[in-house]
């Protein structure tokens, strides 16, 4: 069981939220101008680190936002918590 | 097979105190240089080693394992066999697998204790039913067996469920039948095909953990590992739950995120079920071991995970769907708890696969289902790295089918949801 | 009803409240305050059952949660409970108690034949057996395997006891309360933080329980009883005895499970539940969980009557039980001595004090001589002798070295063997979330090494063993961790108690005693007793290359037992080391798993099953009519829905039929309350409608509805339902019953992270909303006669539009909607007022034969029109084009999936698609839904795996049609109008189809605008 902050709510418990996989992942713009392959690459192909991992959750039995977190994904401790739009503490990665 | 196990070579060891068995495989250096280098020593390395050797003729093969061999899912998972897929591309992969599964113990003398007591997979809606008698036509026609059943039919296999319609809250309403399906014992698996392996001259190294892959020209030359530089044409790279960490390596992406899967086994007690079931919409599975044991397990955690760690209250949600459907379980006491790590693909379907890279193989993304398949994967990615293209039977299981879009979506008959 | 072993005074049992209980048959009596195997030793009784694979008799060893053998079946019937370690179990009047495992009797098991074949059996013999003939392992061996497995038995029937979990939140969980435990607790508490305080035992207090130490001067117990009187008084402390930390988590998570009633009989005897499961989420971690004292392995070590010293001296000093009448110590450290003075000091005759060191000095080493006991320095207990009891051990002289035995040997007898081989610190808690260790040679265990986020180790089980050492720590750990909860500082407020200083002289570590001959022509030394594993099977597998200590576990079986091998691993890991010539400390030990003691599977689940319980249940605001006209329902999402209305006498069949002519002559009315609705709104509306459905939304007017359908991005349909424009900026949007939270959800995902930008607004209704949905040429004179201010006429209210109006003088919206294909209108009104609203439409329909239909109808209603149900005619691989449904994809502007849809393998030609079917030879005949088709009619017989040309997804008798009429998906579908394929069935019966469009009837769609 997670512990995890919503940026909205604060502290609750992993079975409140939802996990929405891989953040920082943008729609293409112009689907049309990618190759089929660039296609799968946006929608399948995922970077599944070991270690530091930037990912999206959302608070489906709270405030239903999403947000995003840095965890890892070896010892699970999350080191970031953000809101959707915010730039990832530490950087680029 | 030079030094075979049989009851006479137990009873003839007996009287040597048991001072003279042989090692049941070697444990060499790593050489300089191999023609295949398979990075995992689980199941479907082992597996795939061994079936370059049988049936393509190859020896100078090295399977390397980062820990110790049948250590990943291998050694974790609830050790259901089946093959009763929806699809055909499915059917045929995990039919070999089944079939390769009732011929290995003693094609490689060693006790896998395949233990052939059917799988019911149970239906609690109408939808479910429809999915299951669909299902059950297709395997049918595919030449895998199974039957639809009733509640009654149900309840006379697995006398200790509760097929209320009343007192449960999604009662049963029947469910498919494989025959053929069962249990069969994991590190068997493992040791037996290292044995295997072994015989035919394969090394198969331990506490060798791959570190980079060696690529000129697109194409491998070789593997760095805590042991040193091994020199290689053809990578096969079968490291489920790290796949992603080895894809790195080459630069590559895959269509794969790697969650934790949780199991569990009670104190063993005399035998109560006969069978193995699973239910998709209770969401549980059950067996129970030669040991006594109840085996049970659900899907996965939902984040992201290689810490082979899940969260407690997806136990819990498993125990409740576990006394839903099997009232007397409820004192009885759970013993351990653990996980393992899967990588999952999209369609809940597997890579077996080339890659960009040349002489560089994947085969991964088997999700919950990966322990049914050991042989069959083994079989076929033997054949797709001997010949540098996929057997018909893995095909479909390419990298390109995310691209073209011809997915083999398996979520309902992968028994748990991903 | 003697307690023949029982001392006159002493101990914590309460000789004023004597229980009778039952063992395999016999009454016997014990005191409050035991347990069951305090009070079966107290009686004599060593042997309580046998051993898994051999069927050895096995007695009563620890005095906890690590022995391994004193495993018993309690009760019967449905509250029987399996596999009790009678070391844990408190007794209470009237328990019923049978040993497992053998038969007819533990004195007496047959299957004790077995040892006969233990040659036969070392370890892994299963795998290189019961391979010939081919077919025995199916029929004969493993049949005969899974018979033997097991130690006790099921519960016949449900459980009659409740359980209960509690969520609780703290600054401080302080685990075990020992020493140390207490002493961090106190030192938090008195500071104010909020400590949960537990412990598995029923008294806190952990080894002072036992123990004849001495505290600030008085006997130890005095200060527990000061400490707990001061916790229990503290607001903010929680004191829980009888609790088991069984698991530790993530982030401060650690599960517990309290033993509400276990002592008080076989199930609860009040409102209270059986059992608690406390989900603790703790600013702070404190481990203070101890250490288990690990036995000598030498020959014979398994006979009832060996047992650790500490097990010896918690039955003398805790319990008043004198285990054995004439002792033999058997010891490689300083503690055993402590339990020879215990046996001493309370009339036991010690035969021998046996060190394996050669050379012992020591304060106690004074004392025990001053007992006048005769200590061996530089021996070795190398065998045993006695059968169901141990009745002597035989003694040899150990090396320097440590691995060899010689001179003449020597032999006493004895009833007990109080043996120690050191003592293992229980870091299985501090281990489960990923806490390191290391080998700490002094010791010769493992101790905690990398710590864990906002977790403490304190007293024994950090490898500190000392009383002082255990206090001071735990003052420390209780100090540290609530100034990181904000509650002081660092610093120690508290005062620990003063102590004797026990200067302990270093142990002298022995994996194993070494044998005369091999290991392996030797006598069986047991490294796991309860799986009957042994150092001659660790030795077998490092011979075969089972290297790892994982591999040697799962090879021998070592540690799986119900023990989890709390007494036996650290042993096996240093025999392992020897026999693969290693260091333990590179060995290492298995990985520790929660539970750390078995938990009840009853108390995880808690009270989540059942009918009401085990998942949600929805039902509509007309719920209750639906039952009073008998309705069976469906399982549809968390919905209950109506299925069909069965009339007295009628065939599900005779029911649809008529249910579906009363709708297409006449008037039907339909729940579709479940159906999901979701409010869209915010000036940017149109916008999103327009990403996310495939088709236009912009130019959508007010007062209209549309039907849409939403892709995944891999372009597969995902759900499909109608929208209204309810204004400018103002949408109702519906959804499929089963899709309405996967649609809201995955609307609200791109909303929130991939068009932040659009003012957008979404809000579930579904359940707001009680929606009527009449059917058939005459619904038109309902709605006009119970509604107000809206005009019916055609002209005014044309098909796909909506009203606002008053329904029965309720503020409704009507939609004029049609999934039957006849006319229709949907009545929508605040799901509060649905009955009423419902009563007056079932008035108003009397004139017009209003009959009530369910899912099933509907089904059928819509299959006859070609309409899909998502979810049912598609199935995620299905993407508009296979329906159909090209006129619905926009060219005009991006949507999700689009991109997808131009994949190869989208446009493949041979794709399935949708289509309806006839049957042939009988046009009455239903094909089964789920049925395959083929090209071949003889595909039952043809060689698999044969062809297949699709499946059916929907399939109901029409009456409307007087014929059967089936969905199905079919390769290249469109392009064979009016073939024939096939369904080959289970039965061998063969279903000729041909292929028709799927809409059956009012191809035109002319009847929705009668």
């Amino acid at each position: 069981m997670l512990y995890i902050k919503c940026p909205w709510c604060g502290w609750r418990d992993e079975s409140e939220f939802g996990y929405g996989g891989e953040a920082h992942i943008k729609r293409p713009e112009d689907p049309d101008a990618l190759s089929d392959a660039e296609w799968a690459d946006y929608l399948f192909m995922r970077t599944n680190p070991r270690g530091s991992h930037r990912e999206r959750w959302v608070h489906t039995a709270g405030c239903r936002r999403w947000f995003n977190a840095i965890r890892d994904t070896q010892t699970y401790e999350f080191k970031a918590f953000y809101k959707m739009g915010e730039e990832p503490p530490g950087g680029e990665q | 097979m030079k030094k075979k196990y049989s009851i006479f070579s137990l009873a003839r060891n007996a009287i040597g105190h048991h001072e003279n068995w042989w090692r049941a495989w070697r444990s060499p250096e790593p050489k300089k240089k191999y023609d295949v280098v398979i990075i995992g020593g689980g199941g479907h390395g082992l597996s795939t080693a061994y079936y370059l050797a049988k049936e393509h003729g190859m020896r100078n093969i090295a399977v390397l394992e980062k820990a110790w061999i049948g250590g990943g899912n291998t050694g974790r998972n609830t050790t259901i066999i089946r093959s009763n897929y929806l699809w055909t591309a499915s059917a045929g992969i995990y039919e070999l697998g089944l079939k390769l599964w009732e011929d290995i113990t003693h094609e490689v003398n060693f006790n896998m204790m395949l233990s052939q007591r059917g799988v019911l997979n149970l239906g609690h809606n109408l939808q479910d039913m429809r999915t299951i008698e669909r299902r059950v036509n297709a395997n049918r026609l595919n030449g895998v067996d199974g039957v639809v059943l009733n509640a009654q039919q149900v309840k006379e296999k697995v006398p200790i469920i509760n097929i209320s319609e009343t007192n449960t809250r999604f009662p049963v309403l029947g469910a498919s039948f494989q025959p053929r399906g069962g249990i069969a014992r994991h590190d068997a698996l493992a040791w037996g095909m290292a044995r295997a392996c072994d015989e035919y001259g394969i090394d198969v190294i331990q506490q060798c953990e791959v570190t980079g892959i060696r690529r000129e020209n697109g194409r491998v030359v070789g593997v760095e590992t805590t042991r040193g530089y091994i020199e290689t044409g053809k990578i096969g790279a079968v490291t489920s739950g790290n796949s992603g960490v080895i894809a790195s390596m080459a630069d590559l992406r895959l269509p794969i995120e790697s969650h934790p899967l949780q199991a569990l086994v009670s104190e063993p007690i005399k035998p109560v079920i006969d069978t193995v079931v699973m239910s998709g919409a209770v969401h549980v599975y059950i067996s129970q071991s030669d040991k006594g044991e109840l085996v049970i397990g659900a899907g996965i955690d939902k984040y992201n995970g290689y810490g082979h760690k899940g969260s407690l209250h997806v136990i819990e949600e498993q125990l409740a769907a576990l006394v839903e459907l099997y009232p007397i379980v409820s004192r009885l006491r759970l013993l351990r708890h653990w996980a393992g790590c899967v990588d999952t693909c999209p369609d809940a379907s597997p890579l077996v696969t080339k890659t960009p890279v040349q002489g560089l193989y994947f085969n991964c993304g088997w999700g919950t289902g990966g322990w049914k398949s050991t042989l069959g994967s083994g079989w076929c990615f033997a054949h797709t790295i001997a010949n540098d293209e996929p057997h018909p039977l893995n095909e479909a299981y390419s990298l390109k089918r995310f691209e073209t879009g011809a997915v083999i979506d398996e979520h309902g008959a992968a028994g748990v949801a991903h | 009803m003697s307690q023949p072993h029982r001392l006159q005074t002493g101990g914590r049992i309460d000789r004023d409240r004597p229980l009778r209980f039952t063992f395999n048959g016999r009454t016997l009596q014990g005191y409050a305050g035991d347990t069951l195997a305090s009070a079966l030793l107290a009686n004599g009784e060593h042997l309580v059952g046998r051993s898994f694979k051999l069927h050895r008799p096995r007695g009563i060893m620890g005095a906890g949660a690590e022995c391994p053998n004193s495993i018993v079946q309690v009760g019967s019937g449905n509250a029987t409970l399996p596999n009790l370690r009678a070391t844990q179990t408190e007794l209470y009047d009237g328990m019923e108690v049978r040993s497992v495992n053998c038969w007819p009797s533990v004195k007496f098991d047959l299957s004790a034949v077995n040892q006969l074949f233990a040659p036969l059996m070392p370890a892994g013999f299963y795998y290189k057996t019961f391979m010939w003939p081919k077919s025995f392992w199916h029929n004969i061996y493993e049949p005969r395997i899974r018979k033997a497995a097991g130690f006790g038995k099921a519960p016949d029937g449900p459980d009659p006891d409740r359980y209960d979990k509690h969520n609780a939140h703290c600054d401080l969980l302080v685990v075990g309360a020992g020493p140390a435990g207490l002493a961090a607790a106190l030192e938090a508490g008195r500071r104010g933080a909020r400590v949960i305080l537990c412990d598995e035992q029923n008294e806190l207090g952990g080894s002072l329980l036992a123990s004849r130490a001495f505290l600030d001067g008085e006997p130890a117990m005095s200060w527990v009883d000061r400490v707990v009187g001061e916790l229990a008084a503290m607001d903010e402390v929680t004191l829980l005895p009888r609790t088991t930390a069984f698991g530790h988590y993530h982030h401060g998570f650690v599960s517990l499970l309290e033993r509400v009633t276990d002592h008080l009989g076989p199930t609860s005897p009040d409102e209270r539940p059986r059992q608690r499961q406390w989900r603790v989420r703790a600013r702070q971690v404190v481990l203070a969980t101890g250490a288990i004292e690990r036995p000598l392995v030498f020959s014979n070590n398994d006979r009832p009557g060996i047992m650790p010293a500490s097990a010896v001296s918690t039955y003398i000093n805790r319990y008043s039980v004198t285990p054995g009448t004439r002792a033999v110590v058997f010891t490689n450290n300083d503690s055993a001595y402590q339990t020879a003075l215990d046996l001493a000091d309370h009339g036991v005759e010690v035969a021998a004090l046996i060190d394996v060191r050669p050379e012992i000095e020591g304060v106690l080493a004074d004392r025990v001589r001053k007992e006048e006991i005769d200590v061996l320095p530089g021996m070795a207990v190398v065998d045993t002798t006695g059968g169901q009891r141990v009745s002597g051990v035989r003694v040899m002289r150990l090396n320097t070295r440590g691995d060899s035995v010689y001179g003449e040997g020597r032999t006493i007898e004895c009833d007990l063997v109080a043996t120690s081989g050191g003592w293992n610190p229980v870091i299985h808690l501090h281990s489960h979330p990923g806490g390191g260790m290391c080998y700490d040679h002094d010791i010769a265990s493992f101790v905690p090494d990398q710590p864990v986020a906002n977790t403490l180790n304190a007293g024994a089980c950090s490898g500190n063993f000392s009383l002082d050492g255990c206090i001071t720590e735990g003052f420390s750990a209780g100090a540290t961790a609530a100034a990181a909860s904000g509650f002081g500082s660092d610093d120690i407020e508290g005062e620990a108690p003063a102590t004797a200083r026990v200067r302990e002289a270093p142990m002298r570590p022995l994996w194993r005693v070494p044998t005369r001959r091999t290991v392996t022509r030797s006598p069986k030394q047991f490294v796991d007793v309860q799986n009957d594993q042994t150092s001659a099977d660790i030795f077998l597998a490092a011979r075969e290359g089972y290297a790892s200590i994982e591999h040697i576990k799962r090879y021998t079986a070592m540690g799986f037992g119900t023990d989890q091998g709390k007494l036996g691993n650290i042993n096996g890991a240093g025999i392992a080391a020897e026999a693969l010539g290693e260091d333990i400390a590179a060995i290492g030990t298995t990985t520790f798993r929660p539970a750390y003691t078995p938990v009840t599977i009853g108390a995880l689940a808690g009270r989540d099953f059942g009918p009401e319980r085990f998942h949600a249940v929805r039902k509509t605001a007309m719920h209750v009519w639906h039952e009073q006209q008998g309705a069976l329902f469906e399982n549809v999402g968390d919905w209950k829905r109506p299925w069909y209305y069965p009339q007295a006498g009628e065939t599900m069949r005779q029911s649809l039929d008529r249910e579906v002519r009363a709708t297409r002559q006449s008037l039907g009315v339909l729940d579709a309350s479940t159906l999901g609705k979701i409010d869209v709104r915010g000036p940017d509306a149109a916008e999103f409608l327009n990403r996310v459905y495939t088709n236009g939304w912009k130019k959508l007017e007010v007062g209209r509805c549309r039907y849409g359908i939403m892709l995944g991005e891999d372009g597969m349909v995902m759900d499909d339902g109608v929208s209204a424009r309810l204004a400018e900026d103002h949408y109702h949007m519906t959804t499929t019953t089963g899709g309405a939270a996967r649609v809201l959800a995955w609307l609200e995902e791109w909303l929130q992270t991939e068009w932040p930008e659009l003012r957008v607004y979404l809000t579930s209704t579904t359940d707001q909303w009680a929606a009527i949905s009449l059917a058939g040429p005459n619904s038109r004179k309902v709605v006009e006669q119970i509604c107000e201010g809206i005009d019916f006429s055609g002209e005014a209210f044309p098909f796909m539009t909506w009203r606002a109006g008053k329904a029965a003088g309720i503020p409704a919206r009507v939609f004029r909607i049609s999934f039957s294909g006849e006319l229709g209108f949907e009545i929508n009104v605040p799901a509060n007022y649905g009955q009423h609203v419902w009563d007056a439409v079932w008035e108003a329909g009397q004139p017009y034969g209003i009959t009530p239909y369910g899912t099933e109808t509907m089904h059928i209603l819509r299959a006859e029109k070609g309409f899909i149900i998502a979810g049912q005619d598609t199935d995620g691989s299905v993407n508009p084009m296979d329906l159909g449904m090209h006129g619905l994809l926009s060219k005009y502007k991006d949507y999700l999936g689009r991109r997808s849809l131009s994949r190869s393998d989208a446009v493949r030609e041979d794709r399935e698609q949708f289509v309806g079917l006839v049957t042939v030879d009988d046009p009455a005949e239903i094909i089964p839904e789920g049925a395959q088709l083929t090209d071949d009619p003889n595909a039952n017989q043809a060689p698999k795996p044969v062809p297949l040309a699709g499946y059916v997804t929907s399939s109901y008798y029409s009456a409307t049609l007087g014929h059967s009429i089936a969905l199905a998906m079919v390769k290249r579908g469109r392009e064979r109008m009016d073939e024939i394929v096939h369904a080959p069935q289970a039965d061998g019966r063969v279903i000729k189809c041909r292929i028709t469009s799927p809409v059956f009837y009012d191809p035109k769609g002319e009847r929705q605008n009668v």
